[in-house]
């Protein structure tokens, strides 16, 4: 049975801070930094929103460019690292605001950056064996860097929702697969609240390696080559790495133009790769192909093969903001209320 | 407010859930159990019935003493949202600057955290109103 994207929604929070305004704070050239890792600003999430905030955004959105019945979803995972509760699960908060309850599954996932995509290739495999008819994945997060951290220059907020399906697909996926191995890269245990990072050790073992391996083996797999695509969206923990794997593939900078998003909002962790992919959908036509690999630490490549079908045409994206709608209208704060946003003022 | 009493109002909370009377079709939000106006002849007839999502700025004000849940958002406008089928709702913009808020501004609802019960408590979510863009 062919499984792909039925609809799709995405969404980042309004506020922005640039890396010179941190750099301000902790004596760093900013502006250097964010040149050297390609971010110009990053999203902040406003003290009234988390993950399972935006993840309800990002399902609307979703819900709202389609006709599907909500009570036709079978199920619903959240992939985040920054759910709201330990124990409680954020997908079912979601699912309440979409009107999916009751006659459906949820979990919330956890794989770093890949938990989205984890949860897409979850629905591929319910959809596709028929125990449910439609099933959603959202990546979404609000991740914090430990002030003073290099993170603070990327570690931002955002999210996207994907409808999964058999019936009336924009886009088909054509294969999944992922590679994944034991490498300590990035870390957080229970109870810190700032995440641990192994420095330069989260490039070459953990990034390259693990995308690079997973494109390697679909192009394999699938007989293509990069430039049998259209499009190509990598993870994309800053502009840098996703720009320079691209390079190592054999893709172009006109093929990842669309769906790199962090120099305009930093790093949204599990939201990274579904709002590329969700940017490049914004635009994409009918027969377009579309590489698409996520990386989450820890480590893991979720890589997918994926043709745009005439559906597209049908389908009315204007229902709902474009990932670029979400880039305008936006408000730069201070590093004092981002502070206070980000709730990193201890009161009392 | 307990758990379980926050948690009963989660249908108009998260999905602008009210009230339609079956007998002479007006609508009540929050929900009610027996309209007003027909009494008995509204026993049985009260509907579920989904607000639309989208309205107006009816009137506003902006708070600059605000409770401590929202003391990080403050100052922040409260506006009573003329939604698109004709009822009232009391909510918090956000997402708009407070020199741009005006009556007859067209918002939509959007979820947010409405408060917390400290940081071991549960969290709650519900409608506030953002621009419509
Ligand atoms: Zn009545």
């Amino acid at each position: 049975m062919d499984v792909g994207i039925v609809s799709y929604g995405a969404y980042v929070p309004r506020y922005r801070i640039t890396p010179s305004e941190i750099g301000r704070i902790w004596g760093i050239d900013g502006e250097a930094m964010g040149k050297g890792l390609l971010i110009h600003m990053k999203s902040v999430p406003s003290p009234d929103e988390d993950v399972i905030t935006i993840a309800t955004e990002a399902a609307r959105n979703m819900m709202s460019r389609c006709s599907v019945d909500p009570k036709d979803i079978g199920a619903i995972y959240v992939g985040s690292e920054s759910h709201p509760y330990a124990v409680k699960p954020s997908g079912t908060i979601v699912a309440e605001t979409i009107c999916a309850t009751p006659n459906m599954t949820a979990a919330d996932l956890e794989f770093a950056c890949k938990a989205g995509t984890a949860g897409i290739q979850m629905c591929m495999g319910l959809v596709g064996s028929g125990m449910i008819r439609y099933g959603v994945a959202i990546g979404a997060d609000t991740s914090q860097g430990a002030p003073g951290d290099a993170l603070e220059y990327s570690a931002s907020a955002g999210g996207a929702a994907y409808l999964i399906g058999s019936e009336k697909m924009i886009a088909r996926i054509n294969k999944t697969l992922s590679y994944t191995t034991d490498t300590p890269d990035f870390w957080r245990r229970e109870g810190s609240p700032y995440p641990s990072h192994g420095g330069r050790f989260t490039g070459e073992p953990a990034y390259f390696k693990h995308i690079g391996s997973a494109a390697r083996m679909m192009m394999s797999e699938m007989g293509t080559k990069p430039t049998d695509y259209n499009y190509a969206v990598f993870h994309q923990p800053n502009g840098k790495f996703p720009t320079r794997i691209a390079k190592e593939l054999g893709f172009t900078d006109e093929q990842i133009k669309d769906g790199l998003l962090t120099p305009f909002i930093g790093n949204t962790y599990s939201g990274s790769v579904p709002l590329g992919l969700a940017s490049v959908l914004d635009r994409a036509k009918p027969n377009d192909r579309i590489f698409v690999v996520a990386y989450g630490s820890g480590a893991g490549s979720d890589a997918f093969d994926i043709t745009v079908t005439e559906e597209i045409e049908k389908y009315d994206r204007s229902k709902a903001p474009t990932v670029a709608e979400r880039l305008k209208d936006t408000v730069q704060l201070d590093y004092g209320k981002y502070a206070k946003f980000k709730g990193k003022i201890m009161m009392g | 407010m307990s758990v379980a009493r926050h948690w009963r109002e989660t249908p108009g909370r998260y999905n602008l859930i009210g009230t339609k009377c079956g007998s002479c079709g007006k609508v009540y939000f929050p929900r009610r159990s027996l309209c007003p106006e027909c009494r008995r002849a509204s026993m049985g007839k009260m509907e579920s019935y989904k607000l639309k999502d989208e309205g107006i700025v009816f009137t506003y004000s902006i708070i600059h003493e605000a409770p401590a849940d929202n003391n990080a958002l403050k100052p922040y406008a409260v506006a009573m949202i003329m939604t698109d089928d004709g009822v009232l709702i009391t909510g918090q913009l956000v997402d708009v600057d407070l020199d741009k808020v005006e009556i007859g501004m067209p918002v939509r609802a959007v979820l947010r955290k409405l408060g917390e019960d400290g940081p071991s408590g549960v969290i709650n979510y519900g409608y506030k109103f953002a621009p419509k863009k």
